[in-house]
């Protein structure tokens, strides 16, 4: 035996010892998702997937949502091949099916019923009559607000109320001494923050992002209204740090009992309804969110979904899994194990037409309508050339919407005015654009 | 007289230095403390330093949430593979910097270390697609060998630095004595330079086990260590705050341990030849 | 003849660590310097035409950058300034007798163990949170508005965080070149009544200059990668308040995904750095030489 061969052998029994221990008939699936409460209860639940299916075992990539899209984005846009289940949002699917990047579910099952999913949501997952990805919980955003302070304040909040009202409540409720601030919302930069919420509050204001031609509208009064209007409220009645705020700090707030009101993503009402985690569980109300009588509310349009990158090479039992964790039973098997309040939200009619669920969640009717609401084809007052309510679903978004947030939270923070936020928005969404060669 | 004064004089500096070594110390401290406490109670007003419902919960979720033993061992190996590594192939090359100096050995050794400024990420993409044509995405071969390269270059001057310190005497005693240049490393210079040896790799597997840009990018799950583990805590949903802290005790525990046993053997090669 | 042997081996015995380096460099650099004049964005695949010049050119001209420029200089010199001041300071004091020395090293050491990704998420949710941190609750203790330091302050709050870190490696390299100061040397001062002041500026401080290179030499090169500690706390902002190079590159390269206008950054930086690098090389070589 030379050195050689003994190396080599070496090697590969050290291969095989690494290998081995995933099992050797076994198919291995590897899922990436978002360290959201929803996908750690799935991955909490899966023992019920490996019992119908024992031959597919399942590895987790649990991340922090930006890590997390930083990762995936990486490796599917260099074929790297890693994960054969990826949790995308709704900004990404269309974008990635269009480059190839995501292979079609047809194979979901005959059990799967794809009419029941909500067509709102639905439709941006569809691209040339094909599902690219299935959505495991959808979301639109509303306001959240205690009902015993609205009471103690004489206040009364109507189903759908306005801006106007939402503010002079704010003012009411906020009692600084006492830690309780009348609106929290987002303020931390990001595309996904709080340009999520300001964009969709920039539509009830009748702003837009760009106009027919691509040509940034930050210079415009509608926009300078939404910030003024923004800035102001949170300076004079929402909480310290804001600035720092996104969803998860809001809701730990909320459930602290430190906020009147919280305009944000619909599937929070299942987490500040729980008392285990809430504090102000049995008083909370909820109400559309906000409008300013010219047609559009300010609400947005999400939903976490589960896609399978056209690099993998075990479609098949990845669809298997799809499958599971968006259908019926699932739900089901939720509100068996932890009850009609955490059942994946948003994402079929069956779910709102259930009478347990309607009992459990006070919310649900409040999340579909608003969900129904958003329509990502015609998000503004003004015509668009884009598709998305709280995002613009072309892939330099994500940079321009970062950096633009980075401007309006440096307005919040006192750190710049309204105006010269405004103006750099302006100026770098332009150079951007100018870059990527708009329009095209 | 005179002792009373530096009696008292020394118990001054005493408290003065107690103090802020404690203030250093309180955060690990807190984080540990929090970690067994229920969610409420870790954002109570007021904060509870003691006197609060003691509970092991939070390790117990963050355990069921994420295989913690997996990343601690995938952490072990790719920092202690890297540094064994990586004193392989620097122990020859600070040798002969130090016994064997060319008028470009310091120049040789400050490109060494430049290297270690380049910006991590502007590299990204590039050695990303190295990995998936080599098959080394998310394998802990792949991160002990860029772990190894990121490295290389403090483990060469430390060791340099301590080498340089031997006497050249006793390296031509040993010559005289017809010893090769094999024998000459293995009998006569290493135990020499054993303290400094150890000290280096101490260090390494600390700067190793902490690196959190190329071990988060090029992990998935199978090779994942402690950085993966705790990104995916950095902001769950909801109050967090005991959850977070039985993470990130979990994440620090081994090293800060390690960092203990040795802390005479590291802060004595500690010095990067700052020291004559 | 045995120097020529000598000298052979020697090159021979560099070679593994050489190569390898050059190679860790030069693969990525050559990558790099390519991509950056590409119009490559990972979200759009396929032809990634040739654009010359300009990804620098925007990548030079963004007002971020200019700003990057600032708060990367402004992190390294702050956590340097506090950590050579403030480690010269605790080790003179850990020089002296003191009762559980021992104990207080320990103590002092452990922040230098810590991942950056925990120290910054300890710190930002813990400590700094203006509703649930505990200097919040000082704050409110003493009657005051709590203050809301990632965005009030961010940079500041920044370097608090990465001083915590590297204070103690500052303090224990210097404590042991404080330690090896020849005993009769200082006595010999003592005795010719130079004042304590005047015996640390003439003697201590001398001696000290080494060590101190050492640590900024080090501590620079870790501190012009400072990123975790951003990403963690403020995402760079409000604004670009707190973005440093590395983080501007790194939100062009993972948040927009625009490889080509990162890699130009990259190319940018690696000359700042190495600019750095030849100053630093100028100050480290004359204070080792000796």
């Amino acid at each position: 035996m030379t050195l050689k061969t003994i190396l080599l052998s070496a090697c590969s029994a050290l291969m095989f010892a690494g290998v081995s221990t995933t099992g050797a008939l076994a198919e291995t699936l590897t899922i990436a998702t978002v360290n959201n409460g929803d996908m750690v209860r799935m991955q909490k639940l899966t023992d019920d997937f490996k019992t119908k299916n024992p031959d597919i075992e399942l590895k987790w990539v649990t991340l922090e949502e930006n890590v997390l899209r930083q990762k995936v984005t990486t490796d599917i846009a260099t074929k790297g091949g890693q994960y054969d289940i990826v949790t995308i949002g709704t900004y990404e699917v269309p974008i990635w099916a269009k480059q190839g990047w995501l292979a079609p579910l047809d194979k979901l099952g005959d059990n799967y019923d794809v009419n029941d999913l909500l067509p709102a949501i639905r439709s941006g997952l569809t691209s040339d009559g094909k599902l690219y990805a299935a959505p495991f919980y959808g979301e639109s955003s509303m306001v959240m607000y205690r009902k015993d302070l609205f009471e103690k304040a004489g206040l009364k909040m109507p189903d759908a109320p306005t801006w106007e009202f939402v503010a002079d409540a704010a003012k009411k409720i906020t009692d600084k001494k006492g830690e309780v601030y009348g609106i929290c919302l987002r303020g931390k930069a990001g595309w996904g923050e709080n340009m999520a919420f300001l964009t969709a509050m920039s539509n009830s204001f009748g702003a837009r992002w760009f106009d027919e031609k691509w040509n940034a509208q930050f210079d415009q009064p509608e926009w300078k209204k939404t910030l003024e209007f923004y800035v102001k409220m949170m300076k004079e009645d929402g909480p310290p740090g804001a600035s720092s705020n996104g969803f998860n700090e809001n809701l730990a707030l909320f459930q602290q009992g430190k906020c009147g009101m919280w305009i944000d993503a619909t599937v929070a009402a299942s987490f500040v309804a729980d008392p285990k985690q809430s504090k102000v569980a049995d008083k909370v109300g909820f109400a559309l969110a906000p409008d300013n009588g010219l047609g559009k509310r300010g609400n947005w349009l999400w939903a976490w979904n589960l896609a399978i990158p056209a690099s993998s090479k075990k479609t098949d039992a990845a669809e298997k899994f799809v499958s599971w964790a968006t259908s019926k039973d699932y739900t089901n098997l939720v509100a068996q194990k932890e009850g009609w309040l955490n059942a994946p939200p948003g994402t079929r009619a069956s779910l709102y037409a259930n009478a347990d669920y309607q009992k459990a969640a006070p919310f649900a009717k409040m999340t579909l309508d608003s969900i129904n609401s958003a329509d990502p084809t015609k998000p503004t007052v003004k015509p668009v050339p884009y598709v998305g309510v709280q995002f613009v679903a072309i892939p330099e978004f994500q940079g321009i919407g970062t950096a633009v947030g980075q401007q309006f939270s440096a307005a919040l923070a006192g750190q710049s005015t309204v105006d010269q936020a405004l103006k750099s928005a302006q100026q770098l969404t332009t150079r951007e654009m100018k870059k990527a060669g708009y329009p095209k | 007289m005179a002792r009373r004064i530096t009696n008292r004089r020394k118990v001054v500096i005493s408290l003065i230095a107690w103090s802020i070594a404690l203030a250093l110390f309180f955060p690990i401290l807190w984080t540990f403390l929090t970690s067994f406490k229920t969610e409420g109670d870790a954002v109570a007003t007021p904060p509870q330093f003691l006197f609060f419902h003691w509970t092991t919960e939070n390790y117990i979720e963050v355990q069921a949430r994420s295989d913690y033993f997996l990343h601690f061992f995938n952490s072990v190996v790719i920092a202690v593979g890297s540094t064994l590594i990586g004193l392989a192939i620097a122990i020859p090359a600070a040798w002969a910097m130090a016994f064997a100096p060319t008028k470009r050995t310091k120049d040789i050794l400050m490109w060494m270390l430049s290297t270690k400024m380049m910006p991590p990420v502007g590299a990204l993409i590039p050695i990303y697609l190295i990995f998936r044509n080599m098959g080394l995405l998310d394998s802990r071969w792949g991160l002990v060998g860029v772990l190894t390269l990121i490295n290389l270059p403090i483990i060469v001057w430390m060791l340099y630095t301590y080498f340089k310190e031997i006497p050249g005497e006793i390296l031509e005693a040993a010559r005289m004595d017809g010893a090769s240049l094999m024998k000459e490393i293995v009998y006569v210079l290493t135990p020499m330079a054993v303290p400094g040896i150890a000290s280096t790799l101490l260090l390494n597997i600390i700067l190793a086990w902490n690196e959190a840009f190329w071990t988060l990018n090029l992990s998935t799950s199978e090779a994942a260590p402690l950085t993966t583990f705790i990104a995916s805590y950095s902001s769950p949903e909801g109050l967090f705050y005991a959850k977070l802290s039985a993470a990130s005790t979990m994440a620090i525990a081994p090293i800060l341990i390690l960092g203990w046993f040795s802390q005479k053997q590291l802060v004595r090669g500690l010095t990067f030849g700052a020291v004559k | 003849m045995a120097t020529f042997h000598t000298r052979s081996a020697a090159r021979l015995m560099m070679a593994p660590s050489v190569l390898l380096l050059f190679a860790w460099m030069i693969v990525p650099l050559a990558t790099t310097i390519y991509f950056s004049t590409l119009n490559y964005n990972l979200l759009s695949p396929g032809d990634h035409a040739f654009l010359g010049i300009t990804n620098y050119q925007y990548f030079l001209t963004d007002p971020a950058f200019f700003d990057a420029l600032i708060n990367t200089l402004l992190l390294v010199g702050g956590v340097l300034f506090i950590t050579i001041i403030g480690g010269i300071g605790f080790a003179l004091l850990l020089d002296q007798q003191i009762y559980g020395q021992g104990i207080v090293r320990i103590l002092a050491i452990a922040p230098f163990f810590v991942m950056p990704t925990v120290a910054a998420l300890v710190w930002k949710n813990m400590f700094m949170n203006p509703v649930n941190g505990l200097f919040a609750y000082f704050f409110r203790l003493a009657g005051m508005e709590p203050l809301d330091w990632l965005a009030s302050i961010p940079l500041f709050s920044i370097i608090i965080i990465v001083a915590w870190q590297w204070l103690p490696f500052a303090t224990l390299i210097l404590l042991t070149s404080l330690q090896s100061l020849d005993e009769e040397q200082k006595e010999a001062a003592e005795m010719d009544g130079a004042s304590a002041f005047s015996r640390f500026i003439y003697l201590t401080l001398p001696h000290m200059a080494r060590a101190i290179t050492v640590v900024i030499l080090i501590e620079t090169i870790f501190l012009l990668s400072v990123f975790a500690e951003i990403l963690v706390t403020t995402n760079g902002g409000p604004g670009t308040d707190s973005t440093n190079l590395t983080y501007l590159i790194y939100s062009q390269a993972l948040l927009q995904f625009d490889i080509g206008g990162a890699s130009a950054g990259g190319i940018v930086a690696v000359i700042l750095a190495n600019i750095v690098a030849i100053f630093l090389v100028r100050i480290v070589g004359k204070n080792l030489e000796a």
